[in-house]
């Protein structure tokens, strides 16, 4: 079957090693050149279907984590995809340019918690090409209008594959106060109510450019992994379905023996190619 | 080592303004005073961090503020119902004090009677915001009970090692040297989704793996 992977930012492997090891891969919390600290608390509040966060991309920064972390999560043993993040395409690509056997960069370009790189997408992408041979996962968000072009534009910059979907910008209020409750005002939308939107950016993604995608939002049973792989997703990421149940791998896992992914996989194919309309 | 597993409800009991929430214990260990547990809420995409007031032979007790849709749903369910338990998580009190004095306010006194018990009984203070929220005072025999606008630390007697939990004005008005056990939104309890950050002594404190009980510097 498919990989089954954690979404970056939901999952410390260093912490709950136990978690990590039920999955075919780590993907690390976004790396950024300088340490974050993140956003003032309060940082995540439950909504109807889902939850929002404004973590603020809180890591230790390039270097700590190339000196620190990268070792000790190297003794799991496990497939490590670093997610490297930034402002402008020089800070992905001088993370880049550090980082060597591991099974996959994705670069983190739809962080709804901070302010948006200044370059695009493919800018980014071009800049990351040119500084490792590593396979480049681009994240993206589904909060365009054509997500399936910013795909186009990725992979005509290199990206090998795709990762979608990231959180979208939400927020909520406090009923008593009408205030946000989160301190940053908004925050990324997870959960349930993010997968139809993911299955879309997904199935629209894969028809533009048939790139491999880690598909993810609101996945947490077996049924929601055949959707994704439905729509054109080789691999699946769990987000806040590891929040709510540390065994959620193990358990999909197991509810997932015996389907042939092969063949949910070849009809998201003959599901996404042009078809012929009698006339 | 924590564990995740489906609990039976044996009861839940109003206690005042609160209700106390009984599961059958199965083969959760109930961990140090001051540990929490993640209680699945009927209904809801997250778990709700609550930590253990009671642990009577194999049953756990949780008191609860029905105060969102979260503990709403936990203070309605029904004997027989079941819902997942993952824990026990976080770092509990030192209990190796020397003239211990539990504190707690409003809620936040759902840890102290499983901590009385381990330390047999120190003195303790508990302040409500009303008479009915008060009536949860009955968990904590012998307790001195003050009502706002008292405060705790209007009656706060000196030389006590103070273990406290409670609002977070209350804790941040308590001398130094105490031990805290503090209170943030959390979505895993362990340590996945940096959602429970406090700023303690300047610093942001993941609380579910660096608390929820913190010692302040003496």
């Amino acid at each position: 079957m498919q990989r089954l992977l954690n979404a970056s930012g939901c999952l410390d492997a260093l912490v709950a090693p136990e978690v990590a090891r039920q999955l075919d891969g780590f993907v690390t919390k976004t790396i950024t050149p300088l340490p974050r600290e993140g956003n003032a608390p309060p940082r995540i509040a439950e909504t109807a279907h889902g939850m929002l966060n404004a973590i603020g991309l809180a890591n230790p920064g390039r270097g700590r984590f190339l000196a620190e972390h990268l070792p000790r999560l190297r003794e799991l043993g496990l497939p490590l995809w670093i997610s490297v993040g930034g402002f402008c395409a020089g800070d992905f690509a001088e993370t880049c340019a550090e980082l060597a056997d591991v099974e996959a960069v994705e670069l983190n370009l739809s962080c709804p918690n901070v302010d948006e790189a200044a370059d695009s997408a493919a800018e980014i992408v071009a800049a990351c090409r040119s500084a490792t041979p590593l396979p480049l996962y681009a994240k993206l968000s589904a909060a365009h209008a054509d997500v399936a072009e910013v795909a186009r534009a990725v992979a005509d910059a290199g990206a090998d594959g795709l990762s979608l979907i990231n959180t979208l910008r939400g927020l909520t209020l406090d009923p008593h106060t009408h205030l946000p409750v989160l301190a940053r005002g908004s925050g990324g939308l997870s959960g349930p109510s993010l997968k139809p939107v993911a299955l879309h950016a997904v199935h629209a993604c894969y028809a533009a450019t048939h790139l491999p995608i880690v598909g993810m939002g609101g996945v947490a049973s077996a049924q929601d992994v055949v959707d994704m792989v439905a729509c054109g997703a080789r691999d699946v990421a769990l987000g806040t379905a590891l929040f709510a149940d540390p065994e959620a791998p193990r358990r999909i896992r197991g509810e997932l023996s015996g389907v042939d992914f092969e063949g949910v996989f070849a009809r998201a194919h003959v599901a996404t190619s042009p078809r012929v309309v009698a006339v | 080592m924590p564990r995740r597993e489906r609990l039976s409800v044996v009861g839940v009991e109003p206690v005042g303004a609160y209700a106390l929430l009984r599961l059958a214990r199965g083969g959760i260990d109930p961990g140090t005073p001051g540990q929490f547990f993640m209680l699945e809420a009927p209904g809801r995409v997250l778990p709700r961090p609550l930590s253990l007031c009671l642990a009577p032979p194999a049953e756990l007790h949780f008191l609860i503020d029905p105060i969102g849709p979260g503990t709403e749903a936990l203070s309605l369910l029904a004997r027989g119902d079941t819902i997942a338990v993952y824990g026990p998580l976080g770092n509990g009190f030192e209990l190796g004090v020397e003239r211990p004095l539990l504190v707690g306010g409003g809620i936040g006194m759902a840890p102290l009677p499983y901590l009385a018990e381990a330390l047999r009984f120190p003195p303790a203070i508990l302040g409500f915001r009303s008479e009915r929220h008060a009536e949860a005072a009955a968990l904590m025999p012998g307790a001195e009970v003050v009502i706002d606008p008292v405060f705790v630390t209007d009656v706060l007697p000196a030389g006590y090692d103070v273990l406290a939990c409670g609002p977070e004005a209350m804790l941040r008005a308590l001398p130094p040297g105490a031990q805290l056990a503090w209170e943030a939104p959390m979505a895993c309890g362990y340590g996945a989704c940096y959602g429970c950050a406090v700023e303690i002594e300047g610093e942001l404190k993941r609380l579910c793996v660096e608390g929820p009980v913190l010692a302040t510097a003496a």
